[in-house]
């Protein structure tokens, strides 16, 4: 006789009275395939846990974001944000959708050229650009935006017996009604630093102005914000046209949008709350066309848009290492994957759907990773079914910021796979080994193991 | 280890302690195993029923003991058992 299935006994206290306003839960779904690739074969192939990358939904995003601003506005350029995700097989994703680069230090820079994109389509950004840096941008004539003043005056020296002039533009911070204000970086509007720049830039003679940059802020949760950064770009472009006589060809607004990610503390799931990309194309686009710009004069519209394109086509796969009651009743769950890897379950509720089939009561739990670490806390709540150890889960929407800001600590880094359009796996970046991390160790004569 | 007397069990889950108030709901192999504790069959037998009956493993029968034996207590559904030590 077959056996029955089999669940580990489990009761619930019910609390009457207490009415969800916005109707039941629908309840966790079993997350089986990633692109028609079955989770738990990814998983026996390449070891748990395992990132993933879905190619066709980087390109679906891509797509359809860049269909939402050029539908809108005549010339739009997307720039892909390496700190993102810079590893190379998804920045060549983006550059052959067409993206430019979008790079914040000397390493980026050469990882781009690396990448192949041609210098003049490296947009450099960031407060630290080394003298060697620049000059590498320089010669490749690539579009420098100039941070600080200490920045703009190396420029001007390193460009005084150059014969062409170096492209640059000047990130503008500015007010727009959202906190925090990001000040730290580049020229303050308000205040007329950005004003001096502009002048300063123009006057020197040596440096070519050719556009105008900002960057808000991240994850920004209102449109009206990139309308008042697009005016007041736009306001500062039409001054240097009429009274600095010099044409802006460029507007870059940078990035910000978020991804349909839950921020902790939301109250309800970011897909139900925040803007589309439309919105956001909207705003900016209807701005930037009432400006006091000539028709023809419009200036290219540059983003840089980076989590908002990757982060739902990157998946964390894990698996459960056990059990366990805390001193309040409460269960926790033990997973092979920490905080390390996921750096943003700092900041998100990332939603976790289990890899297999399960019965229908679930049980609230906090899910924890295997760093010997007290901060090591995947979610602090959430209703899953009874897991049991070696059952299999899935992150959703991991894939910006955590293959860049992922630290070795305690455990070694994954490995990274990436599903093509025609469902091939590809391992992108190997796990990481006790070698690769010892490589550039050194440990003196007398401490050596004897 | 027995369920308090006074609890009442439906066959589909449901638990009621009438002393407190609480009501709870449980999964269907917790009204299995509460249905059989409300009878007085002991742990060996519920557990060897189990076994026999549903797909599951010595061990991880007994880690799942161990755990809805926490919860029992947790919601006080437990009989006080006093150790009266010689």
């Amino acid at each position: 006789m077959e056996k029955l299935p089999y669940e580990r006994p489990y009761i619930k206290k019910l609390t009457p009275g207490v009415m969800n306003k916005f109707g039941s839960h629908s309840g966790a779904q079993p997350f089986k395939y990633i692109d028609g690739i079955q989770v738990t074969k990814l998983i026996e192939a390449y070891g748990s846990p395992l990132f993933v990358v879905s190619e066709s939904q980087i390109r679906r995003n891509y797509r359809s974001a860049y269909r939402a601003f050029s539908t809108r506005y005549p010339k739009v350029q997307f720039a892909w944000s390496y700190k993102t995700n810079y590893l190379n097989a998804v920045c060549q994703i983006f550059h052959s959708e067409g993206s430019w680069a979008e790079v914040v230090s000397g390493f980026e820079y050469r990882k781009a050229l690396g990448n192949g994109v041609v210098g003049n389509k490296i947009i450099f950004n960031g407060p630290s650009k080394s003298k060697e840096d620049l000059m590498l941008a320089i010669e490749n004539d690539s579009l420098i935006h100039i941070d600080n003043l200490e920045e703009l005056n190396l420029l001007i020296a390193l460009s005084e017996n150059l014969t062409d002039k170096p492209r640059v533009a000047i990130r503008v911070n500015m007010d727009t009604g959202i906190f925090p204000a990001w000040d730290r970086f580049g020229f303050n509007y308000e205040n007329g630093e950005a004003w001096n720049a502009l002048t300063k830039v123009v006057s020197s003679g040596k440096l070519q102005l050719t556009g105008l940059h900002c960057h808000i802020g991240t994850y920004i949760q209102s449109t009206s914000a990139f309308g008042i950064a697009a005016t007041k770009l736009a306001d500062l472009a039409l001054r240097c046209k009429t009274i600095l006589n010099q044409t802006i060809e460029y507007l870059d607004l940078g990035g910000g949008f978020p991804s349909m990610n839950t921020l902790k503390g939301a109250y309800l799931p970011g897909t139900d709350t925040l803007p589309s990309i439309d919105d956001f194309a909207e705003e900016i686009c209807n701005k930037l066309i009432n400006s006091d710009f000539a028709p023809n004069e419009l200036p290219l519209l540059i983003l840089e848009s980076g989590r908002a394109l990757i982060d739902d086509a990157g998946y964390l796969l894990g698996t459960v290492l056990a059990n366990k009651r805390l001193a309040d009743g409460k269960r926790a769950t033990v997973v092979d994957f920490g905080v390390n890897i996921l750096f943003t379950s700092f900041w998100y509720d990332h939603q976790i759907s289990p890899a297999q089939d399960f019965l229908p009561h679930t049980e609230n739990m906090a899910i924890y990773g295997p760093l010997c670490m007290n901060i090591d806390v995947i979610r602090e709540n959430i209703n899953l079914p009874l897991l049991n150890p070696g059952d299999h889960l899935v992150v959703h929407k991991v894939g910006a910021y955590n293959m860049t800001q992922w630290m070795q600590f305690i455990t070694l880094r994954p490995a990274v796979v990436l599903i093509d359009e025609q469902r091939n796996i590809h391992l992108i970046k190997a796990a990481e080994t006790l070698d690769y991390i010892e490589e550039n160790e050194n440990v003196p004569g007398h401490l050596k193991a004897k | 280890m027995k369920i308090k007397k006074n609890i009442a069990t439906s066959e589909n889950g449901f638990v009621f302690n009438p002393a407190t108030g609480d009501s709870f709901s449980g999964n269907a192999m917790a009204s299995v195993i509460l249905l059989a504790m409300k009878n007085g069959v002991n742990t060996t037998e519920i557990k060897a029923d189990i076994l026999k009956k549903y797909d599951v493993s010595v061990a991880q029968l007994d880690r799942d003991w161990e755990d809805w034996v926490i919860q029992l207590k947790e919601a006080n559904l437990l009989e006080l058992e006093l150790n009266h030590g010689n």
